[in-house]
């Protein structure tokens, strides 16, 4: 089999070349490339993220060029394609998942004159900017309506890899839940995958199995919210709004909307402005998006839910308000107390009350 | 309903789709056509399957259309590494490739849109009975015929003739060729059979397992596959092992999250590939007997002159 695996190599590496060509160079128009985790088609995250791109090239037409890798993975083949898209002239280059961090830094070190934009991220340099939503505010409003809708008292929670803004999601919603419904159980299962919808259909079926009538997902194919709706139970749609895989199923969806800021941010490069920087916007800024309430929810707890969004919205509430113990006993904010932007940004730490032990 | 009973349930829904595609690798690599181009075969199983059940409103269309356009693609596979004499390394790794790209354009006009699963098998009276009913007599149509084809090739590959014609070309396809038998000929209807079988294996996803149409939904599976087929030793009884194994521990750590378990979840992930690895070792453990195993001409091109 030996020869056969070294075939395998020279093939992979023929192909990493061709597939390494694409990106046209023409002059004086402002160069926009993207990487995405998954397919453009996946409904979700990447989804979304393209929808950012077309927004930038609606706002500025013929001065743009706009190109987009997708199905990237977060590892060596990231560094590959971004070095790619650097050596192609782009000026400025959306890398727009969590693994894509370091990648994102190496090659910007090689670059200094391309601006980066990692999305999730936390690590900035002069020519790298961080940008992320504070989709845990819309994970307060759905945790207020699943806690207040499940009758078994256990909440599904698909989730993909602990890291900070998907633990902050699992405590935002489970703290919101808990608030509502003291008896409320979460169930979380770790899918290890962004994408793949064969696992996360398995996972939601896992849950239900196990006696949760509501399902929350941090993964990016609406792969639960149509299991779900054949199961007759109810879930949220993630990152893009999932209601034709679900009409009855899905009662609301947190929707991510780049647009505005991809938009700003090329103006930036364009007018020479651009800066490093971490922009962290929420449903105020309209970075973070609830669809519409599905007629499935009560009356009351559309209310409930309507009036926490817009009072996240105006900055007069935040979904982490103390008291909040962390899992372990230990105390992490006093009554009153809200979380600063440096807790959140590097939550390693489940609240009290989930259940299971968080993977480090 | 017992949850023991809903977990083995969801075990076979995960292990369907890996068993319809090893078991068409299998006869492949037995004939000793080695194609690496299961993932583009399944995606394309995947997304015929899905538009044409939508389209005719029809499962059975949808599910013949999958084995079509599996075994159409597969073609193209044969054609190439046949009569063109390509190498089958490289031109299986461009059909995966080919595939996801093709099923995604095929896709994009069924973006969005959902059928009804696969209905489920009820006898009246049968299905109803204690622990039997759910587990045995409850499933879809495609579980028991992915069951009916591990035992049908099984017995097609040891039992009969055409069967040892098959395993002849695997072997030794200047021998075969030079007591009669056409190489390509058999080749090729392997080909297509391996492309019919990962079609299904694409439509089961694409139709039960979620089911829903999006792009890149195979995730890999067909890499699994492939790992199946080598795991099993190229024997079928053994890729309906491997399916299962594998299938059994990725929905049994899910479960296992869900209860609480005290694990860490990345190595919960790791498992269902340390069982296999683990299992692969301890059934492999006789090298020399292992290595009979290999069909001796794979992914070796046959010249008719030489």
């Amino acid at each position: 089999m030996s020869g056969i695996l070294k075939k395998i190599m020279t093939s992979l590496a023929a192909l990493a070349l061709v597939l390494s060509v694409g990106v046209a160079s023409a002059a004086e128009k402002t160069k926009v490339g993207f990487i995405y985790v998954g397919p453009i088609g996946d409904h979700g995250w990447s989804y979304e993220h393209d929808q950012g791109r077309l927004a930038i090239e609606k706002a500025f037409g013929d001065n743009v060029e706009t190109t987009y890798v997708e199905n990237v993975s977060e590892g060596p083949d990231a560094e590959r394609v971004i070095q790619q898209l650097a050596r192609a002239g782009t000026d400025i280059i959306f890398t727009t998942s969590f693994g894509y961090m370091n990648p994102t830094l190496k090659v910007a070190k090689r670059y200094p004159d391309v601006k980066f934009e990692h999305a999730t991220g936390f690590k900035q340099a002069p020519n790298v900017a961080t940008y992320s939503a504070r989709f845990y505010e819309g994970r307060h409003v759905i945790g207020l309506i699943a806690g207040s809708m499940t009758k078994t008292n256990t909440i599904g929670y698909i989730a993909s890899f602990p890291i900070p803004e998907v633990v902050r999601g699992i405590n935002a919603a489970y703290l919101a839940a808990k608030s509502v419904n003291p008896d409320v159980k979460m169930k979380v299962i770790w899918v290890s995958t962004w994408f793949d919808p064969g696992k996360e259909a398995d996972a939601a079926k896992a849950l239900i199995d196990q006696g949760a009538d509501i399902l929350m997902q941090h993964t990016d194919s609406p792969a639960a919210m149509k299991i779900a709706e054949d199961q007759g139970i109810y879930a949220f749609g993630q990152a893009s709004n999932m209601h034709t895989f679900g009409p009855n199923a899905q009662l609301t969806a947190i929707i991510d909307n780049w647009g505005p800021y991809y938009v700003s941010r090329v103006k930036a490069v364009m007018d020479g402005t651009w800066s490093s920087g971490d922009t962290w916007d929420g449903i105020g800024a309209g970075m973070v998006g609830i669809s519409d309430f599905s007629d499935k929810i009560p009356a009351d707890v559309r209310k409930l839910a309507g009036d926490a969004r817009d009072a996240l919205a105006a900055g007069k509430l935040h979904a982490f308000t103390g008291p909040i113990n962390k899992q372990d006993g230990s105390a992490w904010l006093v009554a009153g107390e809200t979380a600063n932007d440096g807790d959140l940004a590097g939550m390693n730490f489940y609240v009290e009350g989930v259940e299971g032990s968080l993977p480090q | 309903m017992d949850l023991t009973i809903l977990i083995l349930q969801g075990v076979i829904v995960a292990a369907t789709p890996l068993l319809f595609a090893a078991i068409g690798e299998l006869v492949v690599e037995r004939a000793g056509v080695l194609n690496l181009g299961v993932e583009g075969m399944m995606i394309i199983g995947a997304v015929a399957g899905f538009s044409v059940t939508l389209e005719t409103g029809s499962h059975m269309m949808g599910i013949l259309a999958a084995m079509l356009g599996g075994m159409v693609f597969a073609c193209l596979f044969g054609f190439l590494t046949q009569v063109l004499m390509s190498n089958q390394v490289a031109t299986g790794l461009s059909l995966t490739i080919f595939g996801l790209g093709i099923a995604a354009l095929w896709g994009q006009a069924y973006s969005g849109m959902t059928t009804e699963p696969l209905a489920k098998l009820d006898i009246p009276g049968l299905t109803s009975i204690p622990i039997i009913g759910p587990l045995l007599l409850s499933h879809d149509i495609l579980v028991y015929m992915s069951i009916g084809l591990t035992i049908g090739v099984g017995w097609f590959l040891s039992k009969t003739r055409p069967g040892l014609i098959l395993r002849a070309v695997g072997e030794n396809h200047d021998a075969a060729h030079a007591i009669g038998y056409n190489v390509v000929g058999v080749r090729m209807l392997a080909i297509m059979f391996g492309g019919a079988c990962a079609g299904l294996g694409g439509a089961y996803l694409s139709m039960v397992q979620t089911p829903l149409w999006v792009e890149n939904m195979t995730a890999g599976r067909g890499w699994i596959a492939l790992a199946i087929v080598v795991f099993a030793a190229w024997k079928p009884n053994r890729a309906l092992l491997g399916a299962y194994l594998f299938g059994g521990v990725t929905v049994l750590q899910l479960h296992a999250q869900g209860f609480g378990v005290k694990i860490d979840a990345q190595y919960l992930s790791m498992l269902p590939y340390l069982v296999t690895i683990g299992v692969l070792v301890v059934i492999s453990r006789d090298k020399t007997k292992a290595n009979l195993n290999a069909p001796a001409c794979l992914a070796k091109s046959f010249y008719a002159s030489s």
